[in-house]
């Protein structure tokens, strides 16, 4: 029985960061930096986190009104949002997935993206419903250090399972090696990293190849057969030298996305494997690495399918729909790397009530909506009285989700008295197509376009609030615009 | 069948303290003040008053819960005191509950007492604070001026209108609220601004600038009632009477139905034609001698104005830029300065509203007068957002008009 990838999508945010920016804050400092600092890493907005892109990954692979059923989600980050809460549980909560599956988190290391893969295709070679792997990653990093440079946040999902799909798996290995060129220890904010020549010539150099043959030699091919070669890391010239070593024609080594986005952590390798679908041709083979105390290989033969398996947006769409930031202040505010003066207006307390949270999740964490069966009337949130003038009946109410509905703006304002972490708030009256609306805040508004009434707006799962004082933070759907998601 | 309200209830004394930045009065010192008016003013004892109603809406800045803050600022005798609460508008429904008891014949003098205390959170604006548990967690991150600001560009989207255009009227009617406020001894702000200093002032939330939004003050404000036959009985001639107390709240029709545009207020319109009814007013743009409104922002002062009834739909613009409710036009509106520079102590607004037209009915009013005698005032007091509020309109005027 074959096991392959039946769909695949990506997220990079919206704003990237001018790394000559970061060069320039630090060149006092460090003027060494000033050798990475050229082109663009994509930045988070200060509501995403690995949760909401890894959300936005997997809508852009199933579709934003996808109802096919899964047998399991995972998500694999170092830059996961909880400890102890499951992660991957909210993304299906989301994805209005239900509850009868597997939600798994995979952590720990810069491989955890290609070892979820991994372990998705051995579970789905058992059979059983398809499974979704994501990995999403915003690393934190210090100022000044070379991986602020280096790395940038993104996100990742392939839908796996029985059959050949878009792309055959043909094989796979895993080194497992205690190779540590950088760790974080528990409650360490940031990364402690090795030398990187001894990386070099050590790490990747060694455990690299010996992966990759191994998975090469599972597959049946030779480096010579290798199509696209992804080896998900920052270091410039690593990848020719890996792809020498193994056989494969230089044409083959893909971009690594550090000029434009910047090298996504735990999620890099799935990233590079879904911008190489998306560009791969029928017959294609390729080969898929994860470097990580060890190294994980994986090989794919491209299908037929690839012709009509798109994603909505894809990587290669989300790097066209960028934003260029040139404040680096901005870059340190989102990530909490300074002591902003936020104001008494942030003081407010942001305590959510689990209860409240577990009673209504459907419609927190999923924008579920309710239609009334007597009229048909649609409305957010689903109340047991219909709120059509005309019809009022009671328990009328049928689950409608809006998550994925289109929708129009029908008022705004971009307010500077409320607090922020993103002065000015913008928000609005946003009306569904087919009915319903909600007053709601509305993210990743280019100020140099604004908003007007009339204006086209989907939903997407973002962070609504921080409460800094117990660790937690809430997740709600926001609006935003269709131009600024799509680029147009 | 319910005949209304009119004439039933007449104001036997009113008084409202100096609205401001009271730094070193507590809500109770402001209470006092403005009852201690009230009561000289009715010209009875206090023992007199049997039952109270009292309004506050951030009582937690300030007084804290109950009827008992009032109680025990005044040492009422152990009569019964409910407080009340309904965002903005609560003032109005002090008054309410006053009117009603006494026209219920349930006792026959009532008070009714509201006070904000705002200025002890340390920053300007209204409070930040919890919206409840629920809405937390999916209501915007809206201020009042957002919310409210949003009218405008759902007016310009629905009526053509430039957002230029919209502005210039806006800032005329804050202009406009300067110069009566000018003229209020007991107004918070007093100053006079010009057209160019609203217009270039810095935003708050669009498009409403600094000079399109009221201030925030502390005050209180009060009212002692009875029947007309008491009124008399205690001396008392030529009265001010009650002739409509209505109050519309939103059901969510706004919010979450696709029928409501954004530009106008629901709640006002419905609580505005039965006012209207309720008082016996067939055509409110001729017979309306002065108009207070919830001018909370400059905005919703524009279509309240249509909303009211009073300028056509769409036609709020052309009446204001032609001076229609300028205190020497033919229905000033705002003739105290309203919640724009008298102020904004919310649990008092509405009160204060009910104070400026009994002064005026009464030519009580000193330097911002009217010239012509008012027979007929209406209040209109806001709370909420205008996709979910509570409104509350009052209409009073001299006996048997």
């Amino acid at each position: 029985m074959s096991v392959g990838i039946q769909a695949f999508g990506g997220y990079v945010p919206q704003l990237r960061l001018d790394r000559a920016s970061i060069a320039a804050a630090h060149a006092w400092f460090n003027p060494g930096l000033k050798g990475l600092g050229k082109g663009e890493r994509a930045m988070a907005n200060w509501d995403e986190d690995a949760i909401t892109m890894a959300v936005a990954a997997a809508r852009d692979c199933l579709g934003t009104n996808s109802t096919v059923e899964l047998g399991g989600v995972y998500l694999a980050s170092t830059s996961l949002p909880f400890q102890d809460r499951q992660n991957a549980g909210v993304i299906a909560e989301a994805l209005l997935l239900g509850s009868d599956l597997l939600t798994l988190d995979i952590a720990g290391s810069q491989r955890a993206g290609t070892s979820a893969l991994s372990a998705a295709l051995a579970m789905a070679a058992g059979g059983g419903k398809p499974l979704l792997v994501t990995a999403a990653e915003k690393r934190r990093a210090r100022a000044a250090s070379p991986i602020e440079m280096t790395t940038g946040d993104a996100g990742a999902a392939l839908l796996v399972g029985e059959g050949d799909g878009v792309a055959k798996l043909l094989g796979r290995h895993t080194k497992a090696v205690d190779f540590v060129d950088h760790y974080r220890g528990q409650d360490e904010a940031f990364d402690y990293t090795w030398e990187e020549r001894w990386i070099r010539d050590e790490g990747y150099m060694k455990l690299v190849p010996a992966a990759a043959e191994a998975a090469m030699q599972a597959a049946g091919v030779s480096g010579a057969d290798i199509n696209h070669f992804c080896f998900p890391a920052a270091m410039r010239r690593v990848a020719g030298g890996l792809a020498k070593k193994l056989g494969i024609a230089d044409e083959a080594v893909r971009d690594n996305l550090q000029a434009n986005l910047g090298e996504a952590g735990a999620a890099h390798g799935l990233v590079m494997l879904v911008h190489a679908l998306e560009e791969a041709a029928p017959g294609d083979n390729i080969l898929v690495t994860g470097f990580g105390q060890g190294c994980d290989a994986l090989v794919f033969e491209v299908t037929d399918a690839i012709k009509t398996t798109r994603p909505e947006v894809g990587i290669g769409g989300y790097l066209k729909r960028g934003r260029t930031e040139t404040n680096y202040n901005r870059y340190l505010a989102h990530n909490d790397l300074i002591e902003m003066e936020r104001g008494l207006r942030a003081e407010m307390d942001k305590q959510t009530g689990m209860t409240t949270l577990y009673r209504n999740k459907e419609m927190i964490l999923s924008l579920m909506g309710g239609k009334c069966s007597q009229c048909g009337t649609v409305q957010f949130p689903k109340t047991n009285v219909c709120v059509n003038p005309n019809c009022s009946a009671v328990g009328t109410q049928e689950e409608y989700p809006l998550s994925g509905a289109s929708a129009k703006l029908n008022s705004f304002t971009s307010d500077r008295l409320t607090y922020s972490p993103d002065p000015p708030a913008y928000y609005g009256m946003v009306q569904f197509d087919d009915g319903g609306r909600s007053m709601t805040d509305i993210t990743d508004v280019d100020p140099a376009v604004g908003l007007e009434v009339g204006m086209p707006m989907h939903l997407t799962f973002r962070v609504k609030d921080y409460d800094a004082k117990r660790g937690f933070r809430r997740y709600y759907w926001k609006a935003a615009p269709d131009a600024a998601a799509k680029g147009d | 069948m319910a005949t209304g309200i009119s004439d039933k209830v007449a104001i036997l004394g009113m008084g409202c303290s100096k609205f401001g930045e009271r730094w070193n009065d507590n809500a109770e010192d402001l209470m006092l003040e403005a009852f201690t008016e009230a009561l000289g003013d009715s010209g009875i004892e206090k023992d007199r008053i049997e039952a109270a109603w009292f309004s506050t809406a951030i009582e937690e800045q300030h007084v804290g819960k109950s009827g008992i803050p009032l109680a025990m600022a005044l040492r009422l005798p152990y009569i019964p005191v409910t407080r009340v609460e309904n965002y903005c508008a609560s003032g109005s429904e002090a008054f309410r509950g006053a009117v009603y008891a006494v026209a219920s014949g349930a006792c026959d003098i009532a008070l009714a007492l509201g006070v904000e205390k705002l200025k002890d959170t340390g920053y300007g604006g209204l409070p930040q604070r919890s919206r409840g548990a629920l809405n937390d967690q999916f209501w915007a991150n809206a201020s009042a001026p957002g919310s409210f600001a949003q009218l405008a560009s759902a007016y310009c989207s629905k009526h053509g209108i430039s957002a230029q255009d919209l502005k210039r009227a806006m800032a005329h009617v804050s202009v406009k609220s300067h110069d009566n406020g000018a003229k209020n001894p007991k107004a918070h702000l007093r100053n006079k601004i010009d057209e160019d200093k609203v217009l270039n002032a810095p935003m708050v939330a669009e498009p409403l600038g600094l000079f399109d939004c009221c201030g925030v003050s502390d005050g209180a404000a009060c009212a002692i009632v009875t029947t007309p036959e008491i009124a008399r009985s205690l001396g008392k001639t030529d009265l001010i009477t009650v002739k409509a107390l209505q109050l519309s709240v939103s059901n969510g029709t706004e919010a979450q139905h696709n029928s409501w545009d954004g530009s106008y207020f629901m709640t006002t319109r419905k609580a505005a034609e039965r006012a209207y009814k309720e008082a016996g007013i067939t055509n409110p743009r001729e017979q309306l001698s002065l108009i207070e409104v919830h001018d909370c922002f400059s905005i919703t002062e524009l279509v309240t104005m249509e909303d009211l009834h009073v300028s056509p739909e769409g036609g709020a613009v052309k009446d204001i830029m032609d001076g229609f409710y300028d205190a020497d036009g033919p229905v000033p509106c705002q003739i105290d300065g309203g919640l724009k520079c008298f102020g904004h102590p919310i649990g008092a607004s509405g009160l204060r509203m009910i104070y400026e037209m009994y002064l005026q009915m009464q030519g009580r009013a000193g330097e911002r007068q009217r010239a012509d005698e008012p027979v007929f005032g209406l209040t209109h007091n806001l709370g909420g957002f205008p996709h979910q509020n509570v409104c509350s309109i009052a209409i009073v005027g001299k006996e048997g008009a």
